[in-house]
């Protein structure tokens, strides 16, 4: 009988399609692990309403938990609590930065319109004096930036809390 | 009539049809950072409209999922306010179109989030980081433009004599809303348009434009009379459903 604890191992061997250096758990978009009589229910929440890879987070989950034997696998989508990217995990946030992806850096309220603009420091020189370039990057949930000292473009994973 | 489902088509195909004219820019943007901005923030409405419309489906309870509701359905049964199916203009007239209505958005989900329906709470509070983050990109925007060079400044004040008329809408309120408020299901909408005049204000001021003085209004949209644009929007969006029905890749 496989135990929960397991589960959750098998769920770090199933990667983020957009950012394949996380998992979904790094990710922190798996919610919930429940074992059933005969197989398991996984409740995920998306990371954006709109984002293109929940489905195929879906599939991969299901098709990771058959090649371990698990044939009875129900994957529920839940909106509330809204994932924030608190739930990235601290293995997660190291992983984004050797990968060249800036984690999300501690940030006001969005809404506040008119004040100092969060520093991200660069993952590759680790230097502060860094520029946003675009608020909105390669996927839903990063910004562009570039690092003015070693001339570095990057993508930063957008604070969203 | 099925208040909820009147309710949540309308919210839905706010939208739709804002994210549907935000795609239009895809490959047209003033610069590529806008250009992908723009389809981002098309990628946020269509995950809040599937979300919406997938809710409306099972509350009206006839097996209609969010994809027939987005693409089966007739100009007159699409309940959008009119500010969102005004064509895209140049960037100056999206983002102001853009900044219109995210501030309603926004106000809109904040109250949202209280509400009693557990499904309605939890889409606003998804989607209320999602606006946020909008709302600062369209008014950094409407400041940068509005202060920025005499042209761009005539032009963003040309958008918001434009649209000014279309504003009163995102107020409209009938039976629909009265029946939801009444039964809990929603909390009330007191206070949302002068809220929402703050803050639109407030960054108009800063991006030194002035508010149109014509108070003309135009609306029509919740009952299902629409400008000319929407027959275009619709024809594009719902081709493949029509032309091949049941098509799914």
């Amino acid at each position: 009988m496989v135990t929960e604890k397991q589960i959750w191992a098998y769920l770090e061997e199933v990667f983020d399609p957009e950012v394949p250096v996380l998992t979904v758990v790094d990710l922190g978009v798996v919610q919930k692990v429940e074992l059933k009589d005969d197989g398991c229910k996984i409740v995920i929440t998306p990371t954006y309403s709109g984002c293109p890879a929940m489905k195929r987070i879906e599939d991969d989950i299901h098709e990771k938990l058959a090649e371990k034997g698990i044939e009875k696998v129900e994957v529920e989508l839940v909106l509330s609590p809204a994932w924030t990217t608190d739930w990235i995990t601290e293995i997660g946030k190291k992983k984004l930065k050797e990968y060249g992806i800036a984690p999300p850096e501690d940030e006001v309220d969005k809404s506040v319109l008119f004040a100092d603009p969060t520093v991200v420091p660069c993952p590759k020189c680790d230097s502060r004096n860094t520029k946003l370039i675009s608020q909105f990057g390669s996927t839903a949930c990063k910004a562009h930036y570039q690092c003015n000292d070693c001339l570095e473009p990057f993508d930063y994973f957008k604070c969203l809390r | 009539m099925n208040a909820l489902f009147e309710y949540l088509i309308r919210l839905g195909d706010d939208s739709l049809i804002i994210g549907h004219r935000l795609s239009e820019w895809c490959g047209h943007g003033p610069v590529l950072e806008e250009d992908i901005a723009m389809t981002n923030l098309s990628l946020d409405f269509i995950g809040q409209t599937a979300s919406l419309l997938k809710y409306a489906g099972e509350v009206e309870g006839k097996g209609r999922t969010e994809d027939d509701l987005a693409y089966l359905r007739c100009d007159r049964e699409y309940k959008n306010i009119l500010l969102v199916e005004q064509p895209n203009g140049d960037f100056g007239m999206t983002m102001m179109r853009q900044f219109l209505f995210d501030a309603y958005r926004k106000l809109l989900f904040e109250r949202l989030v209280n509400a009693k329906d557990e499904t309605i709470a939890a889409i606003a509070e998804k989607s209320l980081k999602e606006t946020k983050y909008h709302f600062k990109h369209s008014s950094e925007w409407i400041i940068r433009l509005g202060d920025g060079t005499e042209e761009s400044n005539r032009r963003v004040q040309d958008s918001l004599d434009t649209l000014w008329r279309y504003t009163s809408e995102l107020f409209y309120t009938d039976a629909v809303d009265a029946e939801l408020i009444a039964a809990g299901t929603i909390p009330s909408m007191e206070g949302l348009e002068e809220d929402w005049e703050k803050s639109v204000g407030e960054v108009l001021s800063e991006a030194t434009l002035t508010i149109p003085t014509n108070n003309w209004k135009q609306e029509g949209g919740r009952k299902g009379m629409h400008s000319e644009h929407l027959g275009y929007i619709l024809a594009e969006l719902q081709y493949m459903q029509r032309a091949y029905p049941g098509l799914e890749w």
